[in-house]
Parts: C-alpha cells; structure tokens; sequence
C-alpha cells in the first residue's frame, strides 16, 4: 500500500521549480534514501511532504496523514540554543500531538521521554541545558524527540552531517529499529556506501527524479553522472513550464 | 527608627498603600513578559511598543481629558493595531519582525507627536507621559490589578506553545497551529501591560519594569521558571524601595522605582551566579569531569 504519493508534483520558490513534475509513491513500511547533488531538490521534497511548502502544481498525499502526524527532522534547525530549557522538557515536546497545549505529562509518560533519552545514549543529561550539548549530541537529542512524536512517516533531511562514526551507527540502528516496526523512513544522505548497506530503495533526484528503485539499480555511474549534469539550472528568464510536460515515472 | 522609615509612609498614607498595591499588581504581570522578551530577544520591541501607544492616548485624553480608561482604551487600540499589524506583516512577507516594528511605531509615534502639539501643550499631559502612581484612585487600581489577573492567565493558556515557538519555532510549525496565534497574542499582552505601566510609570518608563527585572533574573537562574520569580520579586523589591525612597526624599516615584531596579540590576551584572562579571573573573578550581 502507498504510503506518500507524488502526483506529477513541482516545488519551488518564486515558481521556479526545485522539484521538477515528479510522480511516484513510496509505499508503507519503506526505507528509502533520497540521494543526489547539492541543489537537487531534496530538503524541498521534505518540505513540500511536512507541509511548509506548497506544492506549485501536482500534489502530495500521505494516505489519510496529515502533514502534522509526519516526523521531520530539518537539515538546518532553527533552534534557540541559548533558550534555557533543559534536554528533558526538549525531547518531550515530541509528545506534542498527543498531549496538545494543556495535555499533563503523568508517569507513563515521563517514562516514554526517559526511555527515548536512553534510546540515543542521552541518559544523565536529562537537567542539562540544551545549549550544553555538543552538535553531536544534538543530534541525538533531535533524533530522541522524533522517537518520541511515534510517527508512521519519518522524514530525515541529511541526518548524519557531521556526525562522528560512533553517533552515526547509533542513530542507524535507530532507523533500522523503524524500519523493523514497518513506518515508513525518508532519509536525504550523501554517503554512497551507508545508502547501499542499509537502504533497500533509493530515489536519485535532480530536480527530476533520474532513478528510483531498488538501490542496486539505482546507484550505477551513469546514473550518478547524469545527475551532476542535470543539476542547478536555475534560470532568471526561464519561461513558464509547458502543462503537459510527460513526468520521470518511478 | 527603622520602622518609620520603611513601613510608616504605608501605615499612615492611604496613597501609599495604593501605589504598593498597584505596584506589586504590576510586578506580578510585567515580571514573566518581560522574561519572555528577553528570551525571544525582543526587549527593545517592548520599548518600541511603549512608543506606538502615544497616539492612542494621546486621541484619549483629546476626547476627554485626563481620563485614564478613556486614554488606556485608546493606547490598548493603538497597542494593538501596531503589534498586529507589524506582525502580520512580517509574518505574511517575511520582513524581519524588528524592521517591521521599528516602521510601524516610528509612523505612530510621529502621529502622536502631532495629536498632541496640536492641541499644545499640558502639564497634565505630562503628568501622563511619567505616569503617577501617587494617584491611583479605584477604578485605575481595579484596571490595574485586572489587566495583571488577564496577564497571568491568558500566559498560562499560551505558555507551551509560546516555548517551543522561542526554542525550535519549525518544529512547532511542524506539529501545531498554534505558534501564530500565541505569537500574536502575546503581543497584545505586551500592550496590556505597558498600558497598565502607563497609568503608574508613564509611557517613557513603563517598559522599565519588565526589562529590567527581567534582565536581573537572566543573571541568577538557568531555567525560566525560576526566571520569571525571580523577576516578579525582584520588580517589587524595586517598587517597594523606590516608593519608600520616593516619598522620603521627594524624587518622583516612577523614577525613583526604575533607579532602584537599575541598581539592582548593576549588582546583578556584577555578583550574578549565571555569567556576572566577578563570578567569571573567579571562578574557582576547574571540574573534574
């Protein structure tokens, strides 16, 4: 069953297009990397998927979702770290959807938030304050409140950017772990060999989808060159987009 | 001795029993805005935002003389369309929300320059600008202490939403709805409660009793719950010391309580157990882990 489904969708800013009639569908339970260039359109793909960006034509569902029930982990957060507040009342804001603005935080869910610190290897750090962390540990710390919003659909905007190898097998475990209990994982990484070690499906995007499936098939040198050449055409003049223009299909 | 200096001017004048009252009401309403504007570094907002109140009041007292509801509902009108305004403004077209302010006050504060040298000059206009919190009869205290009530709860609706907005404001986005509305309501607190300073510190000072406590809370506490006490009991420690200064060496009360808390907050600078300035010169043996 589709999980997300891409319908012939564009997104982009000022209508120029970052993401060019892209149509497919990801379907539930999958664990697919989303690769390609800088400037290929990936963190807008995730974007246009949580809703903070419109699609310019075509659209996108998620199977009855909203885009607030998906999980999304931003490539550059917008994060206040000199704000005081402590990891612990961090990460439980991840309980946002099911305790709201008055919701009380009782016992069972106190635990919920303790066992998610544990899950990323945060135990002890609970009374600190966020701005003590280290980028690393921040990163786990995101990843802690994504465990804790229990979401069907995770979306993950280049996770592991400077993550030491440690943190990085950590938090992979952490995807997998998702995989196993069949939600559906979007990841946008650059590193070739973790995509063909732990992703089963890959999209190759430049702007256009090049390649999507299976990952062995979609990681070929043809592939990947094709890609860079397809790469950042943003033009000031361009005309407006014909209507009909067939779409990459997956 | 003592006694009479500190607690005399309160048992023996009922004004001065009244202007406690007042200032303590608030204390209790400025103190926790005023923690969050220093957090969403927006303090100087707060002082743009007394500015924008000008004309509103100043239309007040044109229409009907020194009537302090009459002048408050036209400062909260004027509050209001300044706050909203700039902040639809800025959330619609992405003009930075300071740059935003900063055109819709200076155009509101030109406006009121011109209501209120049309009309010439008065001393009890004023007596307005300073505020006088020696003269609080019931019906300003009544607003006073309400405006604080509504303060107090209407925060503790907006609460969540508004931390999570100031620490991770895309991910608020993300899960809720809420973050816009808590922003803009937040905005109409500031107004209330610079409104209800102007009635005891005048619109040039009322901004003094949410920053500057606020900013002595920043010095003592990691955590913004003990922030916003400490910034409440600091803003009435000022209150109770400038009005007991005020009436014993006759500088003017509002002054006299934002001299207070300016010292206080010269201390704190100095002696703060979070980042002052003789704690980081000494700060002792380093940790062992």
């Amino acid at each position: 069953m589709a999980q997300l489904q891409f319908r012939d969708v564009t997104l982009g800013y000022d209508r120029h297009p970052a993401v060019h009639h892209l149509s497919g569908e990801v379907s539930e339970g999958a664990l697919l990397a989303v690769i390609g260039p800088n400037g290929a359109g990936k963190s807008t793909l995730f974007r246009g998927i949580v809703g903070l960006l419109k699609p310019l034509a075509g659209s996108i569902s998620a199977a009855g979702l909203k885009p607030r029930e998906i999980a999304y982990l931003p490539q550059i957060a917008d994060i206040d770290r000199t704000f005081p507040i402590s990891v612990f009342d961090f990460v439980s804001t991840g309980l946002w959807r099911s305790v709201g603005i008055f919701g009380g935080i009782g016992a069972a869910a106190r635990e919920k938030i303790a066992q998610a610190i544990a899950a990323v290897g945060l135990t002890g750090f609970e009374g600190r304050g966020i701005g003590t962390l280290s980028g690393g540990q921040m990163q786990r710390l995101l990843f802690a409140r994504v465990l804790l919003q229990d979401a069907r659909v995770i979306v993950l905007d280049e996770p592991f950017n400077a993550m030491d190898s440690k943190t990085s097998s950590d938090l992979l475990q952490l995807i997998e772990h998702w995989h196993g209990e069949r939600r559906t994982v979007m990841a946008a990484l650059h590193d070739m060999d973790m995509v063909r070690a732990h992703f089963p499906q890959t999209l190759l995007l430049a702007r256009e989808a090049v390649a999507w499936g299976p990952t062995a098939e979609v990681l070929t040198s043809d592939n990947l060159a094709q890609a860079r050449r397809m790469c950042e055409a943003f033009d000031d003049a361009a005309a407006p987009c014909a209507p009909a223009q067939s779409s990459k299909a997956a | 001795m003592l006694r009479e200096v500190l607690f005399a001017p309160f048992s023996d004048f009922e004004f001065m029993r009244r202007a406690l009252a007042a200032v303590i009401a608030l204390s209790l309403g400025s103190g926790p805005i005023g923690v969050f504007l220093m957090l969403r570094r927006m303090s100087l907002v707060g002082d743009a935002m007394a500015h924008a109140i000008l004309p509103g009041a100043a239309i007040g007292f044109l229409l009907s003389g020194l009537n302090l509801f009459a002048m408050t509902t036209g400062g909260l009108v004027a509050g209001f369309a300044v706050a909203l305004l700039s902040g639809l403004v800025s959330r619609s077209t992405g003009l930075k929300e300071d740059a935003s302010l900063a055109t819709f006050y200076l155009a509101s504060l030109a406006l009121g320059v011109t209501i209120v040298s049309v009309k010439g000059t008065n001393i009890d206009l004023l007596h307005v600008l300073f505020g006088n919190i020696l003269a609080m009869d019931d019906p300003t205290l009544l607003m006073v202490a309400t405006n604080a009530t509504i303060t107090l709860v209407v925060l503790a609706v907006i609460y969540r939403p508004l931390v999570v907005e100031s620490v991770d404001p895309l991910f608020l986005r993300t899960v809720s709805r809420a973050g816009a509305p808590a922003h803009l309501i937040f905005l109409g607190l500031i107004v209330v409660n610079l409104v209800n300073g102007f009635q005891a510190l005048g619109t040039l000072l009322a901004v003094g009793l949410m920053i500057l406590p606020a900013g002595i809370a920043r010095f003592w506490s990691r955590d913004v719950t003990p922030m916003i006490c400490i910034a409440v009991g600091s803003a009435i420690v000022s209150g109770y010391i400038g009005l007991v200064l005020s009436f014993q060496t006759r500088i003017p009360s509002g002054p006299a309580i934002i001299l207070v808390a300016s010292l206080i907050y010269l201390g704190s600078v100095l002696f703060g157990r979070v980042g002052g300035v003789l704690p980081q010169l000494f700060p002792g043996r380093h940790l062992e882990a």
